[in-house]
C-alpha cells in the first residue's frame, strides 16, 4: 500500500525501532496469554514441559460442577447487572442532559463516583451493608440467592453506561426531537422512535462494558458474596491459591474465548451502527 | 455539554424528570452512599465485641492508621503506584506514537490488539503471569537450560510491578493515543523543518500540547493501581502488602472493621486528592492558554 511511499518526516508508525518496540510490547502482552492457552492442552499435570496434546483438561472442567455451577453464576449475574445497568444508566444519562435542576453538579459529581472509587472501598462497603442493613437470606433458591453480588455490580456498572451514553447525547440534534412532536408524536413516541435509535450504539457499548465488568470482577464480588455463592473469578481464586493446574488454564481459555467472541460481536455491532449514522 | 438554553427546567415537566431521574438516583443513594456512609461512620468508631460496633465519634482508629508501620505501607502503595505508572508511560508512549501515525487498518488493529488483553479477566491475566514467573514457570525453566537461575521472580515486589504494568499498560496507551492524535500534526512538521530533532519535538511540541491528556491517563493508571488488591495479594510475597490488602485483612481475618474502615477511606481520599489535583493543573493551564 503505503510503503512504496517515500517515508515522511512523521511516518513514526514505520520507523524501526519503534515497530521492534511495539512488537516486544505485544509480546510482553500476549506471550503469557498465549502459553496459558497452549498448556491447557497439554498432557502433563506439571504445566512446564510439553509431552503432548490433549482435551482431557476440558472434559475435566465440562466434570467439575463446581466450576460449572459458578460460570452459570456469573453469566447469569452479569445478564442480570447488564439488563438493569443499561436502563439505570441510560435513564439517568437522559436525565443529566436532557433538565436543568438543583445541585446538578452534585449530582453529575455522585453518579461518577463509583467510576473513581477504588475497588477495595465500594467491597468493603457492600460487605458491611449486606450483613448489617440488608442481611441477603442463604437458604433463597437460585438465581435469587445471587441478588446481593447482581445489586453491588449494577451499582458500579450502571455509571459507566451513564457515562457512555451522555457522551452520545451530546451529538443528538434536538430539533429532531421537536420535529417528531410537531408531527404529532407525543413524549413517550419521540423518546423512543427518535432518542432511544440516537442512543443505540451507546447502548450496545455500554452493555458490552457492562456484561464484561461484571464477569471480571473479583474484588467486590469476594466481599459480597455469602460462603455459597460462588462465581467464576471467586471460584478461579481458590484454585489459583491451591496449585497451577491445567484445569484452570482450560477454564481460562473457555472464559477468553466467550470474552473475545462477545467484542468482536459488540465492535461489529457498533460498527454497523456507526455506518449507518454516518449515512443518516 | 448542553448549553443552559437547551436544557429544560425540571419544573416544566415534574412527571417525565421523577420517572428518568427517580429509579437511578434512589439505586444510587441506596445501594452506593448509604453503605460508603456506614463504612465512614464505621471509621469513628471502635469494637465492642465479636460483631457489635459503637460510633463514639472516635479519632483512635485515624491516629493508628498514622503510626510508622501504616505509614510506611501507605508511602510504599504511593511510591510503587507512582513507578507502575512511570513504567506504563515510558512503554506506552512509544505505542501511542505508532497507532497515532499508522494507517486507518493499522490503527484499528493495534487498538484492537491493546484493547484485548484489557477485556480479558483481571484474574486470568494475573495467573497467566503466575505460570510464567514461577520458580519452576516458564521463565525460569528457559532460563534453566541457558544454565542461568533459578530467579526469584514471583512472590516479590518485582512480580507485583510488572503485574500492575502488565494489567495497567491498556489504561495509559489509550488517552495518550487520544491525546496525540488531536495535535495539529502540522505544529510537529514545523518543528522537524526547523531543523529540531524529533527528541527535541517530542519533548518542547508534543508533550506540552498533549499534556492535559497525558495527565488524565497518568491519573487513570495510577488510581487502579494505588487500590489494586488483586495483584499484590496473588504475586507479592510478605513483604508486597499494599492498603487494600491490609483493609482486607481488617475485615476477614483481624475482625477490626472500625480501623479497616478508616484505612479505605483513607485511601479514598487519598484518591480523590489525586483527582482534584488533575483537575487543578487542567483548570490552571486552560487559563494560561486563555490568558
Amino acid at each position: 500500500m503505503s510503503n512504496r511511499e517515500p517515508k515522511g518526516p512523521l511516518d513514526y508508525a514505520r520507523s524501526t525501532p519503534l515497530r521492534l518496540w511495539v512488537a516486544m510490547v505485544l509480546l510482553f502482552l500476549y506471550l503469557p496469554l498465549a502459553a496459558l492457552v497452549a498448556f491447557s492442552f497439554n498432557e502433563s499435570k506439571r504445566n512446564i514441559v510439553w509431552t503432548g496434546f490433549t482435551t482431557a483438561w476440558y472434559g475435566k472442567v465440562f466434570d467439575d460442577s463446581d466450576l460449572i455451577t459458578a460460570f452459570a453464576n456469573s453469566l447469569t449475574i452479569a445478564a442480570l447487572s447488564t439488563i438493569v445497568s443499561l436502563v439505570l444508566g441510560a435513564m439517568i444519562a437522559v436525565a443529566l442532559w436532557r433538565f436543568r435542576f438543583p445541585f446538578k453538579p452534585l449530582v453529575d459529581g455522585l453518579v461518577a463516583l463509583p467510576i473513581v472509587v477504588p475497588e477495595i472501598c465500594m467491597g468493603v462497603a457492600m460487605l458491611v451493608f449486606f450483613s448489617r442493613v440488608l442481611p441477603w437470606p442463604t437458604d433463597l433458591p437460585w438465581p435469587l440467592d445471587l441478588g446481593s453480588i447482581v445489586i453491588a455490580h449494577i451499582s458500579f456498572s450502571f455509571p459507566f453506561v451513564a457515562v457512555i451514553v451522555r457522551a452520545r447525547l451530546a451529538s443528538f440534534n434536538r430539533e429532531l426531537e421537536e420535529a417528531a412532536k410537531d408531527l404529532g408524536a407525543g413524549e413517550w413516541r419521540a423518546f423512543f422512535d427518535v432518542l432511544v435509535p440516537h442512543m443505540r450504539p451507546a447502548l450496545i457499548a455500554g452493555a458490552l462494558l457492562a456484561f464484561t465488568l461484571s464477569l471480571d470482577d473479583f474484588v467486590i464480588t469476594f466481599f459480597t458474596a455469602g460462603p455459597d455463592t460462588v462465581t467464576f473469578p471467586v471460584k478461579v481464586y481458590s484454585m489459583v491459591r491451591f496449585s497451577v493446574t491445567p484445569e484452570v488454564n482450560a477454564a481460562s481459555t473457555l472464559l477468553m474465548s466467550l470474552t473475545v467472541v462477545l467484542t468482536i460481536i459488540g465492535l461489529k455491532m457498533q460498527g454497523k451502527d456507526m455506518a449507518k449514522a454516518g449515512n443518516g | 455539554m448542553s448549553s443552559a438554553g437547551s436544557t429544560q427546567n425540571w419544573r416544566q415537566a415534574r412527571g417525565p424528570f421523577a420517572l428518568l431521574f427517580g429509579a437511578p438516583a434512589l439505586w444510587l443513594a441506596l445501594f452506593f452512599l448509604v453503605p460508603l456512609g456506614i463504612v465512614w461512620a464505621y471509621s469513628f468508631g471502635r469494637p465492642t465485641g465479636l460483631t457489635d460496633i459503637a460510633i463514639s465519634g472516635t479519632l483512635s482508629n485515624y491516629v493508628r492508621a498514622s503510626s510508622p508501620v501504616y505509614l510506611g505501607i501507605f508511602a510504599k502503595s504511593i511510591g510503587f503506584a507512582a513507578l507502575t505508572t512511570f513504567l506504563c508511560l515510558i512503554i506506552g508512549f512509544p505505542i501511542a506514537l505508532v497507532i497515532t501515525f499508522a494507517s486507518e487498518r493499522g490503527k484499528a488493529l493495534l487498538l484492537l490488539a491493546i484493547m484485548l488483553p484489557f477485556w480479558t479477566n483481571l484474574l486470568i491475566r494475573t495467573y497467566a503471569l503466575m505460570a510464567m514467573l514461577r520458580t519452576e514457570g516458564y521463565v525460569n525453566t528457559s532460563l534453566g537450560w541457558l544454565g542461568i537461575g533459578p530467579l526469584p521472580l514471583l512472590h516479590n515486589n518485582f512480580a507485583v510491578t510488572l503485574g500492575l504494568v502488565y494489567v495497567n499498560l491498556p489504561f495509559l496507551v489509550l488517552p495518550l493515543y487520544s491525546a496525540l492524535d488531536r495535535l495539529d500534526r502540522s505544529l510537529l512538521e514545523a518543528s522537524l523543518d526547523l531543523g529540531a530533532g524529533h527528541w527535541r519535538t517530542i519533548r518542547e511540541i508534543v508533550i506540552p500540547l498533549a499534556l492535559p491528556g497525558i495527565l488524565s491517563g497518568l491519573l487513570i493508571t495510577f488510581i487502579p493501581a494505588l487500590g489494586s488488591y488483586l495483584t499484590p495479594d496473588l504475586l507479592g510475597g510478605p513483604d508486597s502488602q499494599r492498603i487494600a490488602n491490609v483493609v482486607e485483612r481488617q475485615f476477614k481475618r483481624a475482625n477490626d472493621w472500625p480501623f479497616g474502615a478508616a484505612l479505605s477511606f483513607i485511601l479514598m481520599y487519598l484518591t480523590f486528592i489525586c483527582i482534584a489535583g488533575q483537575g487543578l493543573i487542567a483548570r490552571r493551564r486552560e487559563r494560561a492558554l486563555a490568558a
